[in-house]
């Protein structure tokens, strides 16, 4: 029998927000679901919000599960969690957010979480018109074929939940847990985050020190040039894998002075209402490790 | 109060199996195969307790060799069968047999022997058609279970048997949940080998038989002293052996009343039925133990159910995907081909003779509301819906 925290069993014996929310046509209000999961895989969510659109704010949350107490435990946790948040303060709710509420959860059983933290995205994604199912399922080389599960799903919640084995990835999003024939792919994919993790610092430091030692001796500031190579180098090794992991990508579009233009891409060009909390996570790491003077605006897409 | 019902499992030990059995754990703990009579008089209770297991399954008491549980009955079975006909490198077996089988076949695929694996139709059958058209002069074993654990299914196994013997191959039966459950006489059976486990029949864990036929070419698997007339080395479980002796004398007695246990058997499935809509019984319609029913209840999930009979003091087990290690359902549920709505919300309840009518009131009252309560929860609730039929319907059909 599962170890279960006396949290997990509380909400699981008297589960809170369960069942629908009905569209009453009120005015400034927006009712919407997402849905994770499916029969096959044995658990399924599907996550209804009320949306006051004026201030983003989810005014209500409610759930219907198809899964074991874990699953129930979790998705009436999330709907706690999230109700009178703003949709960009959901989305900033992890699974490890869920399990933490529920007083952990067995590690085999972490992918409840994860479900909830999906149903989450998927509802909000399905408010703002993305479509998540692009970047999550079809985008990029399916790994698990037992629970179809997506080579950048795999990455994302590895590096997102810090995993380093197998066995964590098949606890965290099922892939691997069906035939086993993927568990070589899972490997090479774990390889390649902790290859990235381990290179990333030391380029850094080696761009940052290149960069110090142009500014130190002589002291005199970066020239454009070398800023551009510098605010490219920090976009593609440590924010774009970030973002492409969430469906999104962010470019640089140009750079006048100090002002750093970028073009979003993906999920994040059509969030308007998180253009601000992408342009602040990229503005922050490039004054970080770039220049702290550096501005960053958001401009539209390039068509090509 | 506790109401068991997961006795496919396990089972309690019976009182009177305890009382045998203790005074070998104090007093009497001398080795039978000492040559003092401390010790001699151990090996005499030894000895009655094998002629008692020969007792409940017809064979001869020369025929018995006392394991430490029935998977290691199972991988000697497989693996003295096949050194009795090196020759031969094709072995024949069930998708639904027991880990303890399926196992140590996928292991042996990878030495390199041919391994064909029958499936079974939606009720959890064999088709025998397929048995013989599988069967060749290089097959060397024909390895099924008696009766399955998770549905109850009982194979044709004098049928089985025949076709084996056909083609000159042994036949061994993993019979773990049939002994006890249903008469076995193997004075007039075509199996060679047969394993049980003790703690099935209300002996203790840690002790097992395996049955080799007279005169079959055995060759042991576990290697050492020449305890169970080298066939099996290693100092007897005394304890055990007693308990499981005295515990197939009981069985034996049981057998006669066994309808009890069907009856009530009946009487939770048909009232589980008749209570709850959307629900069916796995491996219906076909010949079962008397104790097992397997129920699906659609469009909720076996963990969730399980832990709500919990709260109830209410032991059952599930073959739910939730449930397992794996994140698989279960493979013999897979193998039926039941659709995912019956197969992820399966409930196994498997009596004994300590079931009583009372207990069985207490599920059938208690299960409507937990059905009830999780199907509230649930997206899926009727067979119309268009999230489930995406992917329901493509197994089903």
């Amino acid at each position: 029998m599962w170890n279960y925290s006396e949290k997990v069993l509380d909400l699981f014996y008297n589960p809170v927000n369960q069942g629908t929310i009905a569209d009453t046509d009120e005015p400034d209000v927006a009712v919407v679901y997402g849905e994770v999961g499916s029969i096959a895989c044995g658990d399924a969510l599907r996550l209804h919000l009320k949306i006051q659109e004026s201030s983003q704010v989810i005014l209500d949350a409610r759930f219907q599960t198809f899964g074991c107490t874990s699953a129930i435990a979790s998705s009436s946790a999330l709907t706690e969690l999230i109700k009178g948040k703003t949709l960009d303060e959901a989305l900033q709710i992890t699974n490890q957010d869920i399990a933490a509420y529920l007083g952990g959860l067995p590690e085999a059983k972490m992918h409840c979480s994860v479900m909830g933290q999906e149903a989450l995205e998927a509802a909000i994604y399905k408010y703002r018109g993305i479509e998540i199912e692009h970047h999550e399922d079809d985008d990029g080389a399916l790994i698990c074929a037992c629970y179809g599960v997506s080579a950048p799903k795999i990455r994302r919640v590895i590096i997102e939940n810090d995993l380093t084995t197998v066995e964590q990835v098949t606890n965290y999003v099922k892939a691997g847990g069906g035939c086993g024939s993927c568990l070589v792919g899972i490997e090479d994919i774990l390889l390649e985050v902790q290859q990235e993790r381990a290179a990333i610092p030391a380029r850094v430091a080696a761009e940052i020190g290149e960069a110090q030692a142009i500014t130190e001796v002589p002291p005199r500031p970066l020239t454009t040039v070398q800023k551009i190579k510098l605010i490219q180098h920090v976009l593609d090794t440590e924010i774009r894998p970030l973002l492409i992991a969430d469906g999104g990508d962010v470019e640089l579009f140009d750079l006048d002075g100090d002002r750093v233009l970028v073009s979003l891409r993906g999920a994040c060009s059509s969030c308007a209402s998180s253009t601000d909390t992408m342009k602040y996570a990229i503005e922050a790491k490039l004054r970080d490790l770039v220049l702290p003077t550096l501005t960053v605006e958001a401009v539209a897409p390039q068509r090509t | 109060m506790v109401i068991y019902l997961d006795n496919n499992a396990t089972t309690r030990i019976d009182p009177e199996v305890l009382d045998a059995m203790l005074p070998y754990l104090t007093d009497f703990y001398g080795n039978p195969a000492s040559m003092h009579s401390f010790g001699g008089q151990v090996g005499a209770a030894v000895q009655e307790a094998r002629e008692a297991v020969a007792a409940l399954l017809g064979a001869e008491d020369t025929e018995i060799i006392f394991t430490s549980c029935g998977t290691e009955g199972n991988n000697t079975a497989i693996h003295a069968a096949l050194a009795a006909q090196p020759e031969k490198r094709h072995i024949v077996t069930t998708a639904v047999e027991h880990p303890a089988v399926l196992n140590v076949c996928k292991h042996l695929e990878k030495q390199g022997y041919r391994v064909t694996y029958l499936s079974v139709d939606s009720r959890g059958q064999l088709d025998l058609m397929e048995l013989e058209a599988a069967m060749t002069g290089g097959t060397a074993l024909v390895t099924t279970m008696y009766a399955n654990n998770e549905t109850g299914v009982i194979f044709p196994i004098a049928q089985i048997g025949a076709i084996a013997k056909a083609y000159g191959a042994t036949f061994h039966v993993d019979a773990v949940q049939a002994v006890g459950k249903v008469a076995i006489d193997l004075r007039h059976s075509p199996i060679d080998l047969l394993t049980l486990s003790g703690h099935k029949l209300h002996a203790p864990k840690g002790i097992g038989v395996l049955y080799v036929r007279r005169g079959f070419r055995f060759r042991p698997f576990l290697l050492g002293g020449h305890q169970e007339r080298g066939r099996r080395a290693g100092t007897h479980n005394v304890p055990g052996i007693i308990a499981l002796g005295k515990a197939a004398s009981l069985a034996r007695h049981h057998l006669a009343n066994v309808t009890q246990e069907g009856r009530l058997r009946d009487r939770l499935e048909q009232g589980l039925l008749d209570r709850i809509p959307d629900c069916v019984v796995n491996g219906g319609g076909t010949e079962r133990l008397p104790n097992t029913t397997n129920i699906g209840f659609k469009y909720i999930e076996g963990e969730a159910i399980l832990f709500m009979l919990n709260k109830h003091g209410i032991c059952a087990s599930s073959g739910s995907a939730c449930t397992s290690g794996s994140l698989e359902p279960s493979h013999v549920l897979m193998a039926m081909g039941l659709p995912y709505t019956v197969l992820h919300g399966s409930i196994r309840f498997s009596l004994s003779r300590f079931t009583t009518e009372a207990e069985i009131d207490q599920v059938l009252a208690v299960m409507p509301d937990i059905v009830e309560k999780l199907r509230a929860l649930s997206p899926f609730n009727n067979d119309q819906s268009d999230w489930l039929q995406g992917r329901e319907l493509a197994r089903s059909a």
